[in-house]
């Protein structure tokens, strides 16, 4: 209660020298007092809310291993290390609790916590981390002898295939040290576990292992891919048995005691998700094609532009600025006359009614499971891999310089204006590249930061009609 | 209906079918076509589509799930585009009948789930009985109109023994790594009918795959990341390649691209081709330097396919000495072998686990061929234009040379169709079914603790 938070004693505990990580396996056999339950809660989802925008906005793991570490001093510090602890683990049993409710609730958690697991992880040394590997009793060996010998050169190569260059530092005159430096970090690495390539998706989807007869070769320095992967599946399935609980016997239980506050404790962190548009937003036909050159993000203004030169969009390109027109005010009925006015000139009507309708009324939740799909966040358009033909994706990411060069010129950026966006593309900011892009155009500054498109237009048609407020914009 | 009832219903549609020397489309795929194709039983395999997909259990072992094959989802589409979902069906004759019923243009087989599809609305959503996949073969699409960029024989829907090779290259490529790098053992690769190819990997392992650990295998694969919004197609990235690019590139690719692919396409024979290949490198003055000895050479008496090859060698000589000028250019070299050689696939089609996938033996509603099996280990003889159509099939049985008998071991089986079923099941489904029986078994003991081998197959 009070006594404890007031007491803000210089803390003599680091969270780097408290080594344990505690992996949530059992609900603690500790007391909790009311006040405290709603609490610790609260200061841990200030650590997760701080975790998903260091995410929204495109941070570096470097970058977001400060993130987190400054975070979790601000809030979840104590001066006594076994105080610290429990708050650790009654604070994330209690946020469980809250987020186990939904389907949407549970995968931010799951996200938030298994990636607040890494950033904690990588924070550890080498000796620490292994103690927690160790903790999660996991099987695997590490690779000795005769074994190690025969693979020693292939090792070699992934190792080197995994040494870059940033793009910034070509022109940089100590490119060369630079060059020399990287060379000498080639050596193989001392301890490598043999581990099911099953255990390791990320790492294996990077290609930054060597994988032989379903084995891969993991990294001493590899080994947070493991254990995340480990603590993430943990936490998925106990989230589904919490949700049982609560759905049978504690919900009930608790109706006069801990339910009001659950409930309350999960409205107050869920960004928007832009799945209902306000006011603002809603737009009619007649008027789209001014509005995608007024308060279109680039990604969707381009998607746009190729819907109306090729009549034709692939099915990632039709899902995001679908259901981003979706999020824009877009009626089901309005949307299925614009496809098909679009689609129509090029396969005709019939095979639009025949081939994509449905698809378009699956968006709007009228079809199959009936789940009204929200508008795709900048993080996932960023992750998107658009293939042939596609025109999907995030423009600073998936563009090549000319041609993202080209698009910016269209949107009216200034020379001076644009090295700044190009810039921070450079630098694999594209968020806030968007985010220049926008302050550009309005000649406004947006603190925020974007990261979803419904956001951008929500925020240009704001300073848009705050400027005209008769006409439309 | 009786042998004797469908044998007369034969005959009236021979009757039917007009003496023809240019063939129309009709004469590729019609209705009457596919009531024979599925109505006799010695074309379409359905007892070894249907022990296939049983995985061994067949009922005969008290470890068998008598009910497995009955949660498979199939889908059937029909001619009008009609498309049915969600079909599953208890034993191999309810298969049978259904096919045989609705004559389907098309049938994908999906997921194996957690209950019968056709029954999951029985089933409430929550609790132990979710109707979720539990289950499903670990796949693979690759379609030649993804390389369109690179051919320049054919484009679109057309396929000819120019650019097929490309599609034998991707085979060997990704059916090496599933077997060298991921250790699968029962794989399928499926000629798709028309333009591509099909992989299903079943072993156990890998249908139990979760989406994530799909999506994994498919991104391990992914090199080409290519449309028109950018030109660097390709971009390797590092000081090496990782050894599984580096095998590929050194057993395969890059024998293929100096050799085949210059004698097929001749990629550097004329302006536009080569200034492709020029905006893939990333150094202006490379490029003006390349250039400048390529647009003023003079007519030479010199085939395309040489020139292409003096090309490349000067390319590879101008890079080799300039590599250092950038780390882009590093692997330059290999980037432009992988753009026109390196496998791509559909990986939407992979990374799903509820994603459907055309059944193996179904015919192909624009050619008519059959989609027959393709043998990795001698896919250079494998020829997409002598594959064995619905016509064909249909004019062997007209005179009298067809299959007897669809259980029939004899070796003198020398029919259109005969061929490659026996390699489905030789190659693919008899060592698949041993290895999962034994699995059964295995599974089955040590579930009861039983240590001595007191039930035998």
């Amino acid at each position: 209660m009070e006594v404890i938070r007031s007491q803000k004693r210089t803390a003599s505990n680091d969270v780097v020298s408290n080594p344990k990580i505690p992996l949530y396996l059992t609900a603690p056999p500790l007391e909790v007092r009311l006040e405290e339950f709603e609490l610790f809660a609260i200061d841990r989802l200030r650590v997760l809310k701080g975790v998903s925008d260091g995410l929204a906005r495109g941070k570096n793991p470097k970058e977001m291993d400060d993130v987190v570490d400054a975070l979790w001093k601000e809030h979840m510090r104590h001066s006594d290390a076994s105080e610290m602890l429990n708050k650790d683990i009654i604070s994330h049993f209690v946020i469980r609790l809250v987020y186990c409710r939904s389907d949407e609730l549970k995968k931010w958690f799951l996200s938030m916590e298994t990636a607040l697991f890494r950033h904690r992880f990588r924070l550890r040394n080498f000796e620490a981390q292994r103690a927690i590997v160790g903790e999660f009793g996991l099987p695997y060996k590490a690779v000795t002898g005769a074994e190690l010998e025969s693979l020693k050169e292939r090792l070699g190569q992934v190792v080197r295939s995994l040494g870059q260059i940033s793009p910034s530092v070509v022109n940089d005159i100590c490119c060369v040290s630079v060059c020399f430096f990287s060379f000498l970090s080639f050596a193989v690495e001392a301890v490598y576990y043999k581990v099911p390539f099953e255990e390791v998706p990320d790492l294996v989807a990077g290609r930054r292992v060597l994988i032989q007869k379903g084995h891969a070769f993991v990294a001493g320095s590899q080994l947070v891919s493991l254990v995340v992967t480990q603590f993430r599946s943990h936490i998925s399935k106990a989230l589904i048995l919490t949700n049982r609980k609560w759905m049978t016997t504690i919900r009930e239980r608790e109706k006069d005691r801990l339910t009001p506050i659950v409930e309350a404790l999960s409205t107050t962190y869920v960004g928007p998700d832009y799945s209902q548009s306000n006011d603002y937003a809603d737009i009619s036909l007649k008027d789209i094609d001014q509005v995608s050159k007024s308060s279109f993000p680039l990604c969707m203004r381009h998607l746009f532009e190729k819907l109306r030169e090729d009549h034709h969009l692939k099915h990632g390109g039709r899902m995001q600025l679908g259901l981003f027109l979706k999020g824009v005010g877009l009626k089901l009925d309005d949307a299925l006359a614009f496809w098909r006015a679009e689609f129509s000139k090029k396969v005709g009507s019939e095979r639009f009614d025949k081939e994509y309708a449905y698809g378009i009324r699956h968006n709007y939740g009228k079809e199959g499971k009936r789940t009204d799909y929200t508008p795709y966040a900048c993080q996932k358009i960023i992750s998107s891999a658009p293939g042939v033909g596609d025109h999907h994706g995030c423009p600073y990411r998936h563009f090549s310089e000319d041609n993202l060069r080209a698009a910016l010129g269209r949107m009216g950026l200034s020379s001076r204006g644009m090295e700044d966006v190009m810039d921070k593309v450079r630098n694999k900011h594209y968020q806030l590249a968007c985010t220049l892009t926008f302050e550009a155009v309005y000649g406004t500054s947006c603190d925020v930061g974007i990261n979803h498109p419904n956001q951008y237009f929500e925020e240009s048609q704001k300073i848009l009609k705050s400027k005209t407020p008769a006409a439309p914009v | 209906m009786t042998r004797e009832e469908i044998e007369s219903r034969e005959d009236e549609s021979m009757m039917d079918a007009p003496q023809i020397n240019k063939p129309k489309p009709e004469e590729f795929f019609n209705v009457n076509y596919l009531r024979i194709y599925y109505g006799k039983r010695t074309l379409f395999p359905y007892s070894d589509i249907h022990k296939w997909l049983s995985y061994g259990h067949d009922g005969k072992h008290p470890g068998c799930d008598e009910y497995y094959f009955g949660r498979r989802e199939f889908s059937f589409t029909l001619e009008n585009d009609v498309y049915l979902r969600y079909k599953s069906f208890k034993n191999a004759s309810s298969m049978e009948d259904a096919i045989r019923s609705h004559f389907p243009y098309k049938i994908d087989i999906g997921a194996v789930y957690s209950v019968d599809p056709d029954k999951r609305h029985a089933y409430s959503q929550t609790g132990s009985n979710v109707f979720t996949p539990v289950e499903r073969e670990l796949v693979f699409d690759i379609d030649i109109t993804d390389y369109d960029d690179v051919r320049y024989c054919c484009s679109g829907a057309d396929v000819c023994s120019k650019c097929w090779p490309l599609m034998t290259v991707a085979i060997k490529v990704i059916h090496t790594s599933l077997t060298e790098d991921f250790g699968f053992k029962h794989i399928l690769w499926v000629f798709s009918g028309r333009r591509g190819v099909h992989c299903w990997v079943c072993d156990p392992k890998a249908r139990r795959m979760t989406n994530e650990q799909r999506s994994a295998v498919a991104e391990y694969f992914r090199v080409y990341k290519g449309n028109e919004n950018n030109a660097r197609k390709v971009a390797l990235m590092g000081y090496s390649l990782h050894p599984f690019l580096a095998r590929s590139y050194v057993d395969y690719l890059k024998g293929f691209f100096e050799g085949e692919l210059q004698a097929t396409q001749s990629i550097f024979s004329t302006k536009d081709k080569y200034e492709k290949i020029l905006a893939m490198i990333s150094d202006e003055d490379i490029q003006s330097e390349l250039r400048g000895k390529w647009e003023n050479s003079a007519r030479s008496s010199l085939s395309e396919e040489a020139i292409s090859l003096v090309r490349w060698e000067q390319l590879k000589n101008t890079l080799q000495s300039k590599k250092h000028k950038a780390p882009t250019l590093r692997m330059c070299v290999e980037e432009i072998v992988f753009t026109f050689t390196y496998p791509r696939i559909d990986l939407e089609v992979s990374k799903q686990m509820n994603h459907l996938l055309k059944a193996p033996f179904c015919v192909h509603p624009k050619t008519g061929r059959v989609c027959v099996p393709i043998d990795p280990n001698n896919c250079d003889d494998f020829d997409p234009l002598a594959v064995p159509t619905l016509s064909q099939l249909i004019e062997e049985i007209n005179s009298g040379g067809s299959r007897m008998d669809v259980d029939d071991d004899d070796d003198s089986d020398t029919s259109l169709l005969g061929k490659s079923i026996k390699f489905f099941r030789s190659s693919f489904l008899e060592p698949l079914l041993k290895s999962c029986k034994e699995e059964i078994e295995s599974s089955y003991k040590t579930k009861i603790g039983k240590s001595k081998d007191s039930l035998s197959w």
